[in-house]
This record gives structure tokens, C-alpha cells and sequence, in this order.
């Protein structure tokens, strides 16, 4: 195949896709067993630092948000990200806890711009900023779950995002045409919140899937959070609702409220109070560093957290089974 | 410019929604997008088919999403899928429109929302990125851009081509092996709409808002502009439009 171009950017994680089959088959147990530990116990045996991570789905809308923030009570300082990300992004980069980034969008939607993760960047914490588009991170992903280094797609193509990004044009053999390929992203480390799983692993996701499925067959190691430890019957009684096997999964963290501030299909509503007053903390680095004091370092737990936030907040974003 | 009736996001919103189609696969992004496709749902365009990168298709926009994955983006939509499904769904040919945002554009409809600076690895200013705007730039069938207009953001070379509009001319979006015969189609701004010249692949002027000049729009934009023989006057928004977005489509006030 004829390599007509290729993007200036790092390839932060090479894809060996053989490394990959083969870990799947000594590190993967095919066994069922007791998953279930605490997002401590989950965060320091399954992340170790300067490794690559992925956290699905974005920050406002069904992140793993109690691995996240464990994740930044651990303090680790040298990880790499695929950055597709809001909420938990941005407080990573508060936290200085990432080096090297894969990044398409790093941003609070309608409330602007990303304060912390662009302080990271223009001071230069980040050492590695690869740019790619929302669909070519999914893409790699998708790659990955589909055992294959590479695979070929129609964006991105004459842009900057492209010349940036470590992506190749090359002429298509079958039909002449260039097409873009983007390298298969293997993940050291997983975190995917669930509207359900059983003890094993096994997940059900209510509302739109985002990219859970691909990512959490593109890692070495995946940690679940769930917003519900449901009995194997729950699951065995509806399998084509399972879009995680139990066998992809090496941790499953109980974790109602899982998402806060963010929201949880069918569940809860997201914390607009809350989100406010993180953003308006951000604008001020003394500010900043009080927020996390009081939201993550002086907590000892998610529990401890759901007690910070109230019951009242709580029990005023629920949303008893359907959307009002 | 100034009128009391509504402001300046109200014209923009209301402009924004009038090129929606009924029937259409719409690509909708975070902001102006999403509230235009509600008001056009609840005027003209019941079967607008809305399409957001996450996973949502045709949902009826009730009530205004906050993110592109929210609840809301799905609410009685017609599936709630994943976002590799989805932009698989627009690289095959299926969604006729895609709505774009940045902070830079140029005559080409290129557009920048990764930085400002002349550094990648150390930009002047970090902006979020990406996103889907450059998968719904490569793939929709036409893309509506909306902006802020003003010569810092419409200038000859924007600092990042985040999102291809006609690369460097014509032809130079099927050379780089972009999808033929799609691309920009219209540019929306507080102070005019714009097309795309179909030889040149240039930026035109063909609508202008109520109370706005063409030299208003020449001296806002810094590159030169192909004016229209024809130049059309945006109607202001209707007292319908105008009650049915403040008192349905954004009645919390997110954006107007």
C-alpha cells in the first residue's frame, strides 16, 4: 500500500495487536468470579502511573466520575489520555495528573471553554498534544475491539487535525481513492460507568451507548463503576441488553450517583448548581485548588462525597424511571 | 442593527432554523444548532430528523439538550445508539445537513476551533478542539456554519484548519479524498447569510439582516467577499417565532 502522507503527530501508544491477542489470552480470566471492590481498591491494583487511559462516555453525561476522582485523590501525575472529554478531563488537568493527550474536545459545551485543561496546555504540562476528531478516537477504538492495527476512513483528510495527529493517507488497493487510516488505540486502563452490571462484569447501559462497547474491548485492563449491582438472573433474563461481557472486566465498583455532577439515563438529572460552581472555581487557581480540597482530597470516599452533596440535592435530581 | 424586539442570538437562532428541512437528516451540535432544530420542529419541520454524534436520532427536541449526549437528545427519538454507529451513518451518505461553529473562518469555509497561535504544542490559546466538526465537515452532504461576525473571526488564513470547508479551492476537497459533492453551503451571522460562489468555491454574500449594510459586512470581514446580484433581506423573526422560542424552546434561558 502506497503511504502518500503522514500526520506530524506522536503516536503516543503503538498498536502491537499480537502483544494485544496475547494478553487477552494469560491476563483475561474466563472465569466468573467476584468482582465487586471499592474505587480505591479498583483505582491503585488496576492504574499504574505514566500508563494510558480511556474514561467514556464525557464528563456531563455518564462518566465514571467516582473512579475519576479517585483517580485524582491518588495523585498520579504522568498518565496519558484520550481526551473526548468535559468534566473529567478538565479535572485531570486541574490536578496536573496528565502528560500526554490524544485530544478532540476538551470543553463545558454550553458553558464554554475548558479553563484547566487549557492552562495545562498553554504552560506546558501536557508534553504530548496528538489532535483527531471524535469519530477518529471511536474509529481506533473500534479498531482495536476489531483486532486489527489499523483502519481506513474518509475524515480528517486536508485539515490541520489531520497534519497533527499521527494518522497516515495512503491510496486505497482496491479503488484508488486516498483514504485516512488511524493506528488501533489500545488502552492500559478502562473506566466505564454502567446503569447496570452483575458481581462478574457483565453490563447493561441504558440511553445512547456512546462508544462503551469499543472502548472496552480496546482495554488491557477496564473498570466498571455501576450505578447498580443487579443479581446475575437480572442480566441472564435479558442478555441481548449486555453491551460488556463479564470477561472484558476486571473490576466492578458499586457506585450510585455514580456520574454527579453529571447525569445517568433514566436515573438523574445533572447538578447544574454544581457544574457552575466548578467552572466558576476554575477561573481562579486558589479557588481551583480549594474546590478540590474540598471535593476530592479531604474525602475519603464516594460515600463520604454523596454525603458532602446531600440527600435533598440528591434526591431533587432523581428521576424515578423515565424522563419527566 | 439594535432591535428592540429581539437580540442579536434571537436572529441568529431564527435564520438558523428557517434553512432547516422537513424530512432531513440533520447533524446538530452543542448551542444555536440544537435550539434552531426545535424551533423548526415546532414550526414547519415535525419530521426533522436530528442527529447527534453520541448516539441520538430523531428525537423531538421538547426539551432544549445541554450536551450533545444528553437524555434529551433521544427523548422519544427513534433510536439511541453509539457515536461509531452514528458517524458511520454520515460516511455513508445518510445526513443531508450538519451545523458547524468555530472561532475563525475563512473564503473557503474552513474552519479553526483547535487554537489561536502559530504553535500547535504551544498555542497562544488552547481552544476545545475537534470534536465531531471535523467528521461532520468530511462527511454531511452541506454544512451550515454559524458565527459571531467580525474581522478577527472571518479572515484569509484561519491559524488552524480544524474542519475542511473547500481546502484551497475548488476541487481541493475530492483531491484530498474527501467525499465528492459535499462541503460548506451556508454561513450564518448576526449580520448576514452567505453562500458559496459554485465556480470558485468562494465565499458570497446573498442575504443581509434587517438594518444591516453590505459595507457593514465588507468592513466586518477580512477577506474579500463575492457580493450577490441579488441580495436578499433576511425577514426579522416573526412574533410566532420569537414567542415559541422564549416560552418553549429555551424558556430556562440557556442562550437567548
Amino acid at each position: 500500500m502506497n503511504v502518500l502522507s503522514s500526520g506530524k503527530g506522536a503516536l503516543i501508544q503503538p498498536p502491537d495487536m499480537d502483544e494485544f491477542r496475547e494478553w487477552n489470552r494469560t491476563h483475561k480470566s474466563r472465569e466468573l468470579y467476584d468482582k465487586r471492590m471499592t474505587e480505591q481498591e479498583a483505582v491503585s491494583k488496576f492504574l499504574i502511573d505514566g500508563s494510558y487511559i480511556g474514561i467514556e462516555l464525557y464528563g456531563t453525561v455518564r462518566a465514571p466520575m467516582s473512579l475519576v476522582r479517585e483517580i485524582v485523590r491518588l495523585g498520579f501525575r504522568e498518565l496519558k489520555c484520550a481526551g473526548q472529554g468535559v468534566f473529567e478531563s478538565d479535572l485531570l488537568a486541574a490536578a496536573n495528573a496528565v502528560k500526554k493527550l490524544d485530544w478532540t474536545y476538551i470543553g463545558f459545551e454550553v458553558y464554554g471553554l475548558s479553563k484547566s485543561a487549557r492552562n495545562a496546555v498553554e504552560n506546558g504540562y501536557v508534553d504530548a498534544l496528538v489532535e483527531w476528531s471524535n469519530a477518529a478516537l471511536s474509529w481506533r477504538f473500534k479498531a482495536t475491539a476489531m483486532g486489527v492495527p489499523f483502519i481506513p476512513t474518509r475524515v480528517m483528510l486536508g485539515t490541520d487535525t489531520y497534519e497533527y495527529s499521527a494518522a497516515k493517507v495512503v491510496e486505497c488497493p482496491f479503488t484508488k481513492q486516498k483514504v485516512c487510516l488511524l493506528p488501533a488505540l489500545i488502552l492500559d486502563t478502562g473506566f466505564i460507568h454502567v446503569s447496570r452490571a452483575d458481581k462478574y462484569g457483565n453490563c447493561q447501559i441504558d440511553g445512547i451507548s456512546g462508544f462503551a462497547a469499543e472502548m472496552a474491548r480496546a482495554s488491557k485492563r477496564l473498570v466498571i463503576s455501576a450505578e447498580e449491582i443487579v443479581d446475575e438472573d437480572v442480566i441472564r433474563s435479558q442478555p441481548d441488553k449486555t453491551i460488556i461481557p463479564y470477561y472484558l472486566v476486571d473490576a466492578v465498583v458499586e457506585a450510585p450517583f455514580g456520574a454527579h455532577p453529571g447525569e445517568m439515563t433514566n436515573c438523574y438529572e445533572r447538578d447544574e448548581d454544581h457544574i457552575r460552581k466548578y467552572i466558576k472555581a476554575t477561573k481562579d487557581p486558589s479557588e481551583l485548588q480549594k474546590y478540590l480540597e474540598t471535593w476530592i482530597y479531604n474525602i475519603k470516599d464516594h460515600h463520604e462525597y454523596l454525603n458532602m452533596v446531600g440527600s435533598d440535592t440528591l434526591d431533587n435530581l432523581r428521576i424515578g424511571g423515565q424522563d419527566e | 442593527m439594535n432591535n428592540p424586539r429581539y437580540n442579536s442570538s434571537e436572529l441568529l437562532i431564527c435564520i438558523s432554523a428557517r434553512l432547516m428541512e422537513d424530512g432531513a437528516t440533520c447533524f446538530i451540535g452543542t448551542g444555536i444548532p440544537m435550539l434552531a432544530a426545535s424551533l423548526a420542529q415546532k414550526l414547519f419541520a415535525p419530521n426533522l430528523i436530528s442527529i447527534f454524534e453520541f448516539g441520538g436520532v430523531g428525537a423531538q427536541l421538547d426539551k432544549l439538550p445541554l450536551a450533545v449526549g444528553d437524555m434529551r437528545t433521544f427523548n422519544r427519538g427513534v433510536a439511541a445508539a453509539g457515536i461509531c454507529d452514528i458517524m458511520e451513518t454520515a460516511q455513508r451518505g445518510f445526513v443531508d445537513y450538519g451545523f458547524l461553529g468555530g472561532a475563525q473562518i475563512d473564503m473557503y469555509g474552513n474552519l479553526n476551533s483547535t487554537m489561536i497561535g502559530d504553535d500547535q504544542q504551544n498555542p497562544k490559546v488552547r481552544l476545545p478542539g475537534s470534536g465531531g466538526g471535523n467528521d461532520v465537515g468530511s462527511t454531511c452532504w452541506k454544512t451550515i456554519a454559524i458565527m459571531q461576525h467580525d474581522v478577527r473571526r472571518f479572515i484569509p488564513k484561519v491559524d488552524f484548519i480544524t474542519t475542511p470547508g473547500y481546502l484551497s479551492g475548488p476541487g481541493k476537497r475530492e483531491e484530498a479524498g474527501l467525499p465528492p459533492n459535499t462541503g460548506p453551503y451556508r454561513v450564518v451571522t448576526n449580520l448576514c447569510t452567505m453562500g458559496f460562489d459554485s465556480e470558485t468555491k468562494w465565499m458570497e454574500l446573498i442575504a443581509l439582516n434587517p438594518g444591516v449594510s453590505v459595507e457593514d459586512v465588507v468592513k466586518s470581514t477580512g477577506f474579500e467577499l463575492i457580493i450577490s446580484d441579488h441580495i436578499e433581506t433576511n425577514p426579522e423573526p416573526s412574533d410566532e417565532e420569537l414567542e415559541i422560542l422564549r416560552n418553549e424552546v429555551d424558556k430556562d434561558r440557556y442562550y437567548i
